[in-house]
C-alpha cells in the first residue's frame, strides 16, 4: 500500500515537474524568438545606412557640395579610366532646401493655427471632424498628393512643372503633421498656467500668443523640425510637380531639382551609379541631423 | 470687433483651409477620372488588361489592385511577428532599460529613412542577395517588395503597439504571476488580450502605409503589366504604374491614371479610418 503511494507520488510530481519544465523551456524559447526577431529588426539600420558610408563616402569631396552633376558621357569617361565621377549635386542640395523652405512658409502658419483651433475647441463636433480629416489627409499615400498637385498647379497655376507645384506638394504633406504636434504640443502644458493668465484678467488672444505659443514652443518647433525630416526625403510628388533640372534654379515657376529627385536619376542611369551612394549618404546625414536636432530639443523641454 | 473675436475668427478661417484641400482633393481625383469612368466604367476595376497602344487603347486596375494587395498584405505578415517581438523587447521584456531605448530609438531611425533609400537599398543589396542565394533570376517581384515593406512598415506597426503593451495594468499582471503564470503565459493571457485592440490598430495602420508606398515598390517589383502568379512572379503596384507612366500620359491614359490614385486614395482612406476607428472605439 505504501509502496503504491509512493509510486503514485513520485509519478505525480514527475508529472508536475514535467509539466513545470515544459513551461519553462517554452518561456525561455518565446524569450529567445524575440530576441533574436529585434535583432534582425534593429540590424537593418546598420545593414541599411553600413551601405551607405561604405559605398559613398569616397565619393563626398568639395566638389559634391558646389558643382552640378555630370552629363552621361562625362561620367562614363571617368568611370572607364578608373577616376571619381567628377561633379556634384549642388543643384539637388539647393533645389531641396528652396522648396522645403517654400514648402515650410506656406505649412508651418496655417499647421500651427488649425493646431491651436484644436486645442482650443477640442469637444466641439467641427473640431474633431476637422481632426479626423486630417489624419486621412496625412494618411494619403504621396504619389497621390504629387498626382493631385500637378492638376492644380501644374496644369493650372504654373502651365508646367515648377519648384513652386513641388513646394506645394511638400506643404500637403507637411500641414497635418504640424497640426497634430502643434495641438498635442499644446496639451501638454499645464491648464493652471492658462488658468493663472486667465486669472490675471488677461485677454484671451493674449493668453494663446503670450502664454501659449511660447510655453509650447520648443513642442512646437520638435513637430516642425520632424516635419521637415519627413518631407526633405519625398521624392514621389516631386517627380510630377518639380520634375528636375540640371542646373541650379531658383525661379518658383521653373521645373527645380531635389536631392532625392538626383537619387532617382542616377538610378536610371548607369553611367552615375557610384554618384547615388554619396547622394543618399548625404540626404540620409541630413535627415538624420534633423532628427536628431528635433529628439535634443524634446528632451529640453519642460513642458 | 475685440481681438479676442478676431483670433477666433482666424483659427476658424485657419481650419476651412483643411476641409479645403481634402474636398478640393477628392473632387479633382474624380473630375480627372471622369474621361476614364465614362469610357470603361466599373469594368475598369475588374479589367486586367493595361495597353496604352493608341487606336486599342484599353486600362484597368485590376493588375495592379492584385500588385498593391498583395506586395502589402506580405509584407504586413513579414513584418507582423518582427514588429510585436520588438514591441515586447521594448515595452515588456527590457522595459525602461537602456537596451529598450537603443532598440526603441533604432527602429525610429528606421521610420526616418526616406523611401528612395529603401528602394536602392533593396534593389542593390537585397535583390542582389535573392539571385546569390537562388531564388528568383532577376531579383525582381513580389517577394523582394514585400520583403523591403515589411521593414518599412515595422516601425509603424511597433510604436502604437508599445504605447498600449505598456498600458497594460500592472496589477493584472502581477497577479497572474502570483497564479504560477511564466512571463510567457502573461503576455499570451494578459498583455496581448488587453492590448489587442491597439495592436490590430497598429498593424492596420501599418498596412495602409505599405499600401500608398510607391517607389521603394517601383524599384523592386518588375513593373511588367501582368497578374502576379506567385512569390517570385514580378508585378505591378497602383502607386508604381502611376510613378512609372504618369511622365509620358496624357489623354484617356492619363485619366485612367488618375482613376488609379483615386483607388488608392479610397483604399488607403478606408484602411486608415478602420485603423483610427478601432483606437476610438477600444482605447
Amino acid at each position: 500500500m505504501n509502496e503504491i503511494n509512493l509510486l503514485l507520488e513520485n509519478k505525480r510530481s514527475s508529472i508536475i515537474t514535467d509539466t513545470f519544465k515544459g513551461r519553462k523551456i517554452k518561456d525561455n524559447l518565446f524569450l529567445s524568438i524575440v530576441i533574436l526577431f529585434s535583432l534582425i529588426t534593429i540590424s537593418m539600420v546598420f545593414l541599411i545606412i553600413g551601405t551607405m558610408v561604405f559605398k559613398g563616402f569616397h565619393q563626398i569631396n568639395f566638389a559634391f557640395f558646389t558643382q552640378t552633376p555630370p552629363n552621361t558621357f562625362e561620367a562614363m569617361m571617368a568611370k572607364s579610366s578608373g577616376k571619381l565621377i567628377p561633379g556634384g549635386i549642388i543643384n539637388g542640395i539647393t533645389g531641396s532646401l528652396y522648396m522645403v523652405a517654400l514648402a515650410s512658409i506656406l505649412a508651418i502658419p496655417f499647421g500651427v493655427l488649425i493646431g491651436i483651433y484644436l486645442y482650443e475647441n477640442t469637444k466641439k463636433r467641427y473640431a474633431s471632424i476637422i481632426r479626423d480629416i486630417t489624419d486621412v489627409l496625412q494618411g494619403v499615400p504621396s504619389i497621390v498628393i504629387g498626382l493631385i498637385v500637378y492638376l492644380w498647379v501644374v496644369v493650372n497655376v504654373t502651365k508646367g512643372y515648377s519648384a513652386f507645384a513641388g513646394s506645394v506638394a511638400l506643404s500637403i504633406m507637411m500641414l497635418p503633421l504640424i497640426v497634430r504636434s502643434t495641438e498635442e504640443s499644446l496639451k501638454m502644458i499645464p491648464d493652471s498656467l492658462k488658468e493663472a493668465a486667465i486669472a490675471l484678467g488677461t485677454p484671451y488672444y493674449k493668453v494663446v500668443l503670450r502664454v501659449l505659443v511660447p510655453t509650447s514652443f520648443t513642442g512646437l518647433m520638435t513637430g516642425i523640425l520632424l516635419a521637415i525630416s519627413r518631407i526633405l526625403g519625398e521624392t514621389a510628388p516631386l517627380m510630377l510637380t518639380a520634375l528636375g533640372n540640371p542646373a541650379i534654379n531658383w525661379n518658383v515657376v521653373k521645373p527645380s531639382s531635389a536631392v532625392p529627385l538626383l537619387i532617382w536619376q542616377f538610378y536610371n542611369d548607369p553611367n552615375m551609379v557610384d554618384l547615388i551612394w554619396s547622394s543618399t549618404l548625404f540626404l540620409m546625414g541630413f535627415v538624420l541631423i534633423l532628427n536628431l536636432l528635433a529628439k535634443w530639443i524634446a528632451a529640453s523641454r519642460k513642458f | 470687433m475685440n481681438s479676442d473675436k478676431i483670433l477666433k475668427y482666424v483659427l476658424f478661417a485657419a481650419s476651412l483651409l483643411i476641409l479645403l484641400i481634402s474636398g478640393a482633393m477628392v473632387l479633382s481625383l474624380v473630375q480627372g477620372s471622369m474621361p476614364s469612368f465614362h469610357q470603361f466604367g466599373w469594368k475598369f476595376l475588374v479589367s486586367d488588361k493595361w495597353d496604352p497602344t493608341t487606336g486599342r487603347e484599353q486600362y484597368g486596375a485590376l493588375l495592379f489592385v492584385a500588385g498593391t494587395l498583395f506586395t502589402s498584405i506580405l509584407a504586413l505578415l513579414i513584418a507582423i511577428p518582427m514588429a510585436f517581438s520588438t514591441s515586447l523587447f521594448v515595452a515588456e521584456y527590457f522595459r525602461n532599460t537602456w537596451m529598450a531605448s537603443v532598440v526603441s530609438t533604432l527602429v525610429d531611425l528606421l521610420a526616418g529613412i526616406p523611401s528612395i533609400i529603401y528602394g536602392l537599398w533593396g534593389f542593390y543589396v537585397l535583390r542582389t542577395f535573392i539571385v546569390d542565394i537562388g531564388l528568383s533570376a532577376q531579383g525582381y517581384g513580389i517577394f523582394t517588395s514585400g520583403l523591403i515593406l515589411a521593414i518599412m512598415i515595422i516601425p509603424y506597426a511597433t510604436s502604437l503597439s508599445n504605447t498600449t503593451i505598456m498600458m497594460v495594468p500592472n496589477e493584472l499582471k502581477e497577479a497572474a504571476y502570483s497564479l504560477g503564470a511564466t512571463r510567457l503565459e502573461v503576455i499570451w493571457n494578459v498583455i496581448i488580450p488587453n492590448a489587442r485592440s491597439g495592436i490590430t490598430a497598429s498593424y492596420i495602420l501599418a498596412f495602409g502605409r505599405a499600401l500608398g508606398e510607391t517607389l521603394a515598390v517601383t524599384m523592386l517589383i518588375g513593373n511588367s503589366n501582368k497578374m502576379p502568379t506567385g512569390l517570385f512572379s514580378t508585378g505591378n503596384s497602383m502607386a508604381s504604374v502611376i510613378a512609372n507612366q504618369f511622365g509620358e500620359a496624357s489623354g484617356l491614359q492619363l485619366s485612367s491614371l488618375i482613376e488609379i490614385g483615386l483607388l488608392l486614395f479610397v483604399i488607403t482612406t478606408v484602411i486608415n479610418a478602420v485603423g483610427k476607428y478601432i483606437i476610438k472605439k477600444f482605447a
